[in-house]
């Protein structure tokens, strides 16, 4: 699945992350995200997941170490990153379709080319009818398509997800899990993906990378070779279960120490 | 549609009563028409003096409208000020407090001295009275944004500006009624206090506050229960005014906008 070319995607040497003199958030993070793949962060509350998704994305500083984002800094590479969050944070004053055109309106995008975009992923995450609505008005699963619809618009080539589907039910939380997955294979971009849930983190990732707490450090790694595409049978599969089994064991581990 | 016809029965109910119970007070004490005058005598006083607690009515108004106009433009502009960095906040914050704690009465007199007894002095009162209220609800409302918001904003390279104006004001939009709301209700009592230091060179032309002392001189104490009448009635249009701009503005988006509820 990973096209494998030349520079990868995200390149993280020797990071450790500090705020002021506490213990270490994270600790000599050594992490290589290949153009195209699509990797899951677990872990333990604490173990510092949505502290490197920030990293990545520049809007925290290491404390040692490098990250590179296609051989760019984070800050420079920022116009191909789009971030998805924990809650949708939309903007409550918007609508809908305002809110997807933010980040497009944010760089400058003429209002002409910005309705087409608009209107194409509208289309595409299924929120046609509810264009005009205000952000109040929807259900939590409907705002994080419109978080997602939004991180798309400005054409990234790196998504960064921080645990996007916690707060929704399961139902809703599959349904996003295989619309995420039909949506990166259209698009091709890479993925980092902090999640809780085990089953998530295998049903979408080609790898898995486990944290264990104090400090966070990466304690075990985890290839997914379920075959491709997707769909949600896949999830009644035996080595569905069988992977899904193997990632608890893990971070049970991690959480014994 | 029906509740608001509910309540608006209901407030009804309590000023009947109020009115019956005030006038058996008179028939009960036999209390004096100079210390408390009839509910009919006050009627007949604002029959037979309409034009001039119209006037004075006028006068209070345009003073106290313009002070509060004036507190919410510069108001906005000081928040917008404080919301830049958290060191001209700490160095300026005190003395928005000063502004809020000085008396108004003490300091009146002064501006009176300063500016001269006339209309512009007495909306500056009002502006002066009111202004505290406005800052400090929208430099919350400002500085209070969401941080992943404004990682948002960030992960676009969203400029200052935009920040600002696409993010922190419209956030504060709701923050900055609350402040209004408070506002307008005290802009007319500084304006009231104004007048009544202000006085007046033309007898007539002094506002509510110069009315209400020129009354009780006079003993017209019906008069005077008029122009009181007067009085509570603007801060009340003031006040419903604000809440529905409050509302058209905020009700679309607004939890606390979806039934707005007299307070």
């Amino acid at each position: 699945m990973n096209a494998g070319s030349g520079v990868p995607e995200i390149e993280i040497a020797g990071v450790t992350k500090q705020y002021g003199n506490a213990h270490a958030v994270l600790e000599s993070i050594d992490l290589h995200v290949a153009k195209q793949e699509f990797l899951s962060i677990i872990g333990p509350s604490g173990c510092g997941k949505s502290t490197i998704l920030k990293l990545i994305a520049g809007l925290a500083v290491p404390t040692s170490g490098t990250i590179r984002v296609d051989g760019m800094t984070p800050q420079n590479a920022r116009e191909t990153i789009s971030f998805v969050f924990q809650d949708a944070t939309l903007l409550p004053w918007r609508t809908v379709k305002d809110n997807i055109g933010l980040g497009l309106e944010l760089e400058g995008v003429s209002n002409d080319r910005r309705e087409k975009e608009i209107a194409a992923l509208l289309e595409l995450v299924g929120l046609k009818n509810v264009a005009s609505a205000y952000p109040r008005e929807l259900s939590g699963g409907m705002k994080m398509r419109v978080s997602i619809a939004r991180a798309l618009a400005t054409n990234p080539r790196l998504m960064l997800l921080d645990e996007p589907f916690a707060a929704l039910d399961e139902m809703s939380r599959d349904r996003l899990n295989e619309e995420i997955l039909r949506l990166r294979a259209e698009q091709n971009w890479t993925a980092v993906f902090v999640t809780h849930s085990v089953s998530e983190a295998v049903f979408l990732s080609d790898r898995i990378v486990v944290l264990a707490p104090n400090p966070g450090r990466i304690y075990a790694e985890f290839p997914v070779d379920l075959p491709a595409p997707r769909t949600s049978t896949i999830r009644n599969s035996q080595e569905f279960d069988a992977i899904v089994g193997r990632v608890s064991h893990t971070l049970r581990e991690t959480l014994r120490q | 549609m029906r509740r608001y016809a509910i309540t608006a029965l209901n407030a009804l109910a309590v000023f009947a009563a109020l009115v019956v119970l005030w006038q058996l007070i008179l028939w009960v004490f036999r209390v004096p028409p100079f210390m408390l005058p009839s509910p009919w005598a006050v009627v007949r006083a604002v029959g037979a003096r309409f034009p001039s607690l119209l006037n004075a009515l006028a006068i209070t108004a345009e003073e106290s409208a313009g002070g509060l106009v004036a507190s919410i433009a510069v108001g906005v502009v000081v928040a917008l000020l404080f919301a830049q960095s958290r060191w001209v906040r700490k160095m300026l914050y005190p003395y928005t407090l000063l502004l809020q704690t000085v008396p108004i009465i003490a300091i009146a007199p002064l501006i009176l001295m300063w500016m001269g007894a006339w209309i512009l002095a007495v909306a500056f009162i009002a502006f002066v009275i009111s202004l505290a209220p406005i800052i400090a609800n929208t430099t919350q409302g400002l500085i209070s944004v969401d941080e992943n918001l404004v990682h948002l904003f960030l992960m676009h390279n969203a400029s200052r500006r935009q920040l600002l104006f696409k993010l922190r004001l419209p956030h504060a939009v709701p923050d900055l009624f609350v402040g209004i709301r408070i506002a307008s209700g005290i802009a007319v009592i500084g304006a009231i206090t104004g007048e009544l230091f202000a006085g007046s060179s033309r007898v007539g032309e002094g506002g509510l506050g110069y009315s209400i002392l020129y009354a009780s001189s006079q003993l017209q104490t019906d008069y005077l229960f008029a122009l009181v009448l007067a009085a509570t009635v603007l801060g009340f249009s003031f006040l419903f005014l604000v809440m529905f701009l409050e509302w058209y503005f905020l009700h679309r988006w607004h939890e606390s906008a979806r039934a707005p509820e007299a307070e």
